[in-house]
């Protein structure tokens, strides 16, 4: 796993990357605009809509916005795990279990005199809940030698199947039980938000929060070196004298924590209760987001609203198109695809240049 | 069958392995390939295999240049290598292994490769059953499974790199007579090594490389002093043995049981002084792995006791071992010492204080510009560790150690170094020892051992069977107790 | 339960498993090679997605299965050429194609939701079906069910028996190895990874054309990847292991129904979550297993030991670190 220097660059690296990320695009648009031909759909139709539905209004913007928060949560955290070389694919199940104790706080405080101290505490339980739930995926790992992603994955369908009961069974509405989840919380447990847009700046501060410490954590403080050395080689840093284990089990919580917050921004700032699918996917897509940024914080949220603006333009499509919605994931999985390999291919054609170089010094 | 190689080059970014070789071998002729560690001889080799591509150069056999893309293409034309880690496979059996390659399809042909295996084998006074896991082999007996294998294939030219290393006395023996059976059976042997000894007994032509340059040939009988002439820049000073007075007891374990490596530890019994080199001879993974590790904290023992300055180690850390004073040093320097990736400053950084929550990157950059300085590192505060030489990634991790250690474990420190370089690494480690420090030490090389300890301890299939002053012994002595005869 | 209840429970069991197999034995074969397709839960409904579409456009079930197949190896090829002939991760290229092929398949799918279109038609077995109790288990399914079973003895000849199949279990020990010995891990382990993407397709076909015939979101085979994947190292990379777990799993979900009859008092999400926590365990057992001071631990309870023994499969030496020359 490469994890990216941050270097200032000059302007020929700049003019490099412009032509390697052109040349990303084009394959990305040639590739999706041959998807909706197969689909039968007219692609400057899709494409105008996307764009108009993501960023053709200040609503848009802010529907935008409010994807943006949780994707930017979770991908901060992933930056830890994969500092350290592990595949945090149970973010998902981290991010509901966040929601999942964030429900279960303001429960609590339905008839309480003081509701802004529960909406408070709903996110030093949700940042708990997804931190412990990544320790167990954490702990199967480093204790029972479970493969992270195993472990991860298994998690994630064990919280989907604990949300569904506690919807279905518990916490279910007076009367029905129903997919569309738990009763609507009173507007005092709900996150203050701008009302033109429903839109809670306190959600944005959250992620913008989360991506400066994140910054900081990975340049400048001790952990961040030692997340680094152990993904490394962990090996060697026994001899350092650190204990991998401990500093895996710690990137574990600060992932889960961070996914925690955003399902508990979920439930009290978006849908106001809790839903069967609270987390959106938004987990799976965060560790796209970081892949796509390669590693870089600095580079996260940016990809992260360029994704939001797909998940939300695409919601056009249905309406306006008759086509399925899952338009983004394809283009966002090839917008990765598609890196991967230009990076790969720059790799190749770096070794094959030099190859002929020194043949030709050694004749 | 003739094969001759003209001005083979192999470079690895600026590094020339091979800088215009020229070789050529005979039917018939057992020919050695000498040179110290890193002077391309396995290079040369793994090119002639087709394992490896030349960057320029021709190789012809019996008068018509090939070009080798694959080893499958070099065993076309007769010539198979025995690499030096044994490129089997150990989960699977000698039959398989030895059909591998040779057989492809659908159609079992299991019963025809055994009947072809068992002759073969008994004809070079090889013991093999067919239906053992390659797992249970010795090195010795992997590396005649692959002879037989080769031979198998038609191979006419055999190439062995450092077959001697890590195998028994009597496998030795049985290799030798194989070996000269087929140059008898007009067959051409190319041996790389680096043991003047093995060459001497066995070769009759051979060719000298240093720096990836060819140094000198030569025909049996052998001028030792001239092969040493052209093996090293200058004949090799060696750094005089420091007169130790030991005091008290540093390091101490008594009937210490351990797992690991392929022998494990049996019965480990042994009393460390201060200011002692003690030198751990024997072959490799013969147990001075494991106790090395064991004495650093690096692993647990089953059973036992280890103690340090008198305070029963058991169950602590390698980190408590290390606040003791305990310091130990890995021989595989990126897999097991450093951190690929991470630059020299970050491993300063790694290793300054540890309670501080954030890094002081300027105090870091310091002791990093002051270290490369002080240990001739050539590579800059922020050049990747993984683009330093072995030599230079020693030398890093050198000046890791802390000012005074109380004992110092090292896992053969100079291994892959030139000779300027490992004697550098010497007189900076006597250094510690003049400082009262116990230096503990592993290495393949009996010479070395002989040199620089005060004491040496021979291990054999995990068990230490002579703990002699170095003074008392000589390298004969020392190398029937390494094969395991006391 | 009589007799008659039990033949027809387990011919369910035997026909539930019929995708979960093809897909587990798919996966065996390309990890035996040393490669993780770890793109298994999109590919199966991509390929179940384009089968139905192909044999719905076609009016052939056969063609479905055709393109299914081609689908499921297309998929296997990506993470191949990207692993092997580009050196990028294998899991994050197995991750972003799960993803992706998922929301390929949703989308191309769409407006072939909910339509009526061709299936597999039962073939029952002349004489066979008419055996008491196996008959009706065995020999009264259609033929992907036929085929599933026949796949376990052919992949377990194929591995242990032919000189390719040695070929196939030394590349993905020690492709260094295979390399030396004049054959080319590369090329092996693509071959390789594109039979393997071959069953994972006849597998997603399987479903759309006959365990859950139709398309739609969802359609029913989600999750069923991530099931193989784990059945994979549950099997400990033996085809015939591996078939015992999917019958074992196909067992659960069979049981799952029945026993949501019987004790309505568990909600029905336990059932559906039960095999993943059931994995994990799986999982810890067999790491364990490897463990000396568990073993130590473990042997004053002799009845543990046949599962352990059971459970204790190694993986390739090579999974997931393909061939670099040098």
């Amino acid at each position: 796993m490469t994890m990216a220097q941050i270097t200032s660059p000059g302007p020929a690296q700049l003019l490099k990357f412009v032509r390697e990320f052109g040349l990303t695009l084009t394959v990305v648009v040639l590739f999706t605009t041959l998807v909706l031909l197969i689909a039968g759909a007219p692609p400057l139709d899709a494409y105008f809509y996307i764009l108009k539905g993501s960023l053709g209004s200040w609503v848009k913007i802010s529907h935008v916005l409010k994807t943006w928060v949780p994707l930017t949560l979770c991908g901060a955290g992933l930056l830890y795990t994969f500092r350290i070389g592990l595949w945090n694919i149970g973010i998902e199940g981290q991010v509901m279990m966040g929601a999942v104790f964030a429900t279960l706080t303001l429960r609590l405080g339905l008839n309480s005199q003081w509701p802004m101290w529960f909406l408070g505490l709903s996110f030093a339980a949700a940042a708990l809940g997804g931190g412990l739930w990544a320790l167990i995926a954490g702990f199967l790992k480093t204790k029972g030698g479970v493969n992270e992603i195993f472990a991860g994955l298994g998690m994630n369908f064990v919280a989907q199947g604990l949300i569904l009961w506690l919807i279905f069974g518990p916490w279910k509405r007076p009367g029905v039980a129903s997919m569309s989840g738990t009763e609507i919380f009173p507007q005092s447990l709900w996150l203050p938000y701008i009302s033109s847009l429903r839109l809670s700046p306190a959600a944005i501060a959250l992620a913008v929060t989360a991506v400066l410490i994140t910054a900081v954590m990975l340049r400048y403080s001790r952990i961040g070196l030692c997340l680094k050395a152990i993904g490394g080689n962990s090996q060697a840093c026994v001899l350092y004298g650190l204990t991998p284990t401990h500093f895996m089990l710690l990137a574990m919580m600060f992932a889960g924590g961070f996914a925690g917050i955003a399902g508990c921004l979920q439930v009290s700032g978006v849908y106001h209760r809790l839903l069967p699918a609270i987390s959106s996917n938004y987990g799976y897509l965060a560790l796209l987001v970081v892949m796509l940024s390669n590693y870089n914080v600095w580079v996260v949220p940016f990809v992260a609203f360029f994704f939001a603006c797909l998940n939300v333009g695409s919601i056009q499509l249905p309406m306006m198109l008759q086509l399925d919605s899952s338009l983004a994931g394809v283009i966002q999985g090839a917008l990765v695809l598609a890196t991967l390999a230009v990076s790969a291919w720059r790799g190749r054609r770096a070794k094959i240049f030099e190859a002929q170089t020194q043949e030709a010094v050694a004749k | 069958m003739r094969v001759e190689l003209e001005n083979i080059h192999k470079h690895y970014g600026s590094v020339r392995a091979n800088d215009g070789v020229d070789l050529s071998v005979q039917g018939g002729e057992i020919h050695g390939i000498l040179g110290e560690n890193g002077a391309g001889k396995s290079t040369l080799m793994k090119v002639l295999s087709g394992y490896i591509r030349k960057t320029a150069g021709t190789i012809t056999v019996d008068g018509r240049q090939v070009e080798f893309r694959s080893p499958g293409k070099a065993s076309e034309c007769g010539i198979g290598m025995l690499y030096q880690d044994p490129l089997d496979f150990l989960n699977l059996s000698v039959l398989d292994n030895f059909m591998l390659g040779q057989v492809s399809g659908l159609k079992n042909e299991r019963e025809y490769y055994r009947r072809k295996l068992l002759p073969l084998s008994t004809h070079f006074n090889f013991n093999l059953d067919p239906n053992s896991p390659v797992s249970r082999l010795t090195i010795g007996e992997r590396q005649q499974l692959e002879i037989l294998r080769l031979l198998s294939i038609g191979i006419k030219v055999l190439i062995l790199d450092e077959p001697t290393t890590g195998i028994s006395e009597i496998q030795k023996q049985t290799l030798f007579a194989a070996l000269k059976q087929l140059a008898r059976e007009g067959k051409s042997v190319l041996l790389i090594s680096h043991k003047l000894e093995d060459t001497q007994v066995l070769c009759n032509r051979v060719t000298v490389l240093r720096r990836g340059k060819v140094t000198g040939h030569m025909e049996a009988p052998f001028d030792t002093r001239q092969l040493l002439d052209q093996m090293f820049d200058q004949l090799p000073t060696p750094p005089s043995r420091l007169k130790a007075s030991p005091g008290d007891t540093i390091l101490s374990m008594s009937d210490v049981v351990s797992t690991g490596g392929r022998t494990g530890l049996q019965k480990c019994n042994i009393l460390v002084r201060k200011g002692e080199v003690v030198g751990l001879a024997g072959l490799e993974g013969s147990g001075q792995g494991v106790f090395l590790r064991v004495a650093s904290g690096m692993s647990r023992p089953k059973s036992g006791i280890v103690e340090v300055d008198g305070r029963s180690m058991i169950g602590k850390s390698h980190r408590e071992f290390k606040d003791a004073g305990v310091t130990f040093v890995p021989t595989s320097r990126l897999e097991e010492g450093l951190v690929p990736g991470l630059d020299i400053t970050e491993h300063f950084a790694l290793n300054a204080r540890k309670t501080r929550f954030f890094v002081r990157w300027s105090n870091a950059l310091s002791a990093a510009k002051e270290k490369i300085e002080m240990f001739r590192i050539s590579g800059r505060p922020r050049s990747p560790v993984q683009s330093l030489s072995g030599g230079n990634q020693q030398r890093l991790l050198l000046s890791f150690l802390p000012e005074a250690p109380r004992l110092l474990l090292l896992e053969n420190p100079t291994r892959g170094l030139d000779v300027e370089s490992a004697h550098w690494v010497w007189r900076h480690l006597q250094t510690y020892t003049a400082r009262n420090t116990s230096i503990v030490f592993s290495s393949a090389e009996l010479d070395e051992i002989v040199m620089v300890a005060d004491r040496i301890l021979v291990f054999f299939d995990g068990k230490i069977v002579k703990d002699v002053r170095a003074e008392d012994t000589d390298s004969r002595e020392l190398g029937r107790a390494i094969a395991g005869e006391i | 339960m009589n007799e008659f209840q039990v033949s027809i429970l387990f011919a369910a069991v035997v026909a539930g498993a019929a995708p979960i197999i093809l897909a587990t034995l798919g996966e065996t074969i390309t990890e035996r090679a040393g490669l993780i397709n770890l793109s298994l839960d999109g590919s199966i409904l991509l390929s179940a997605m384009a089968a139905f579409v192909t044999a719905y456009l076609t009016h052939s079930v056969a063609v479905g299965f055709i393109i299914g197949a081609l689908v499921g190896a297309l998929v296997a090829v990506l993470v191949a050429v990207f692993s092997i002939y580009l050196s990028q991760s294998q899991v994050a290229v197995g991750f972003v194609l799960t993803l992706m092929a998922r929301d390929l398949a949703y989308f191309i799918g769409n407006p072939y939701s909910r339509l009526q279109g061709p299936q597999v038609m039962p073939l029952p077995i002349p004489l066979l079906a008419d055996i008491p109790f196996f008959g009706p288990v065995f020999f009264n399914h259609n033929w992907p069910v036929y085929l599933s079973l026949v796949c376990i003895g052919i992949l377990t000849w194929y591995m242990y028996r032919t000189p390719m199949g040695l070929a196939l279990r030394a590349v993905g020990e020690h492709p260094k190895a295979v390399f030396a010995r004049g054959m080319d891990p590369k090329k092996l382990q693509l071959f390789y990874a594109v039979c393997g993407g071959l069953l994972v397709g006849l597998a997603g076909a399987t479903f759309s054309l006959s365990t859950k015939p139709g398309w739609g979101r969802p359609q029913g085979a989600e999750g069923t990847g991530w099931i193989a994947l784990a059945l994979v190292i549950f099997g400990g990379w033996h085809p015939v292991k591996a078939a015992i777990g999917a019958y074992l799993f196909s067992f659960l979900q069979v049981m799952g129904i029945y026993l949501q009859g019987w004790l309505p008092s568990i909600p029905t999400q336990v059932f559906q979550v039960a095999p993943f926590p059931l994995m994990i365990f799986t999982l810890l057992l067999i790491s364990l297993a490897q463990k000396e001071a568990f073993l130590a631990r473990v042997e004053k309870m002799p009845w543990i030991r046949p599962f352990i023994q059971m459970l204790s499969g190694t993986p390739p030496s090579a999974l997931g670190k393909p061939h670099e020359a040098e």
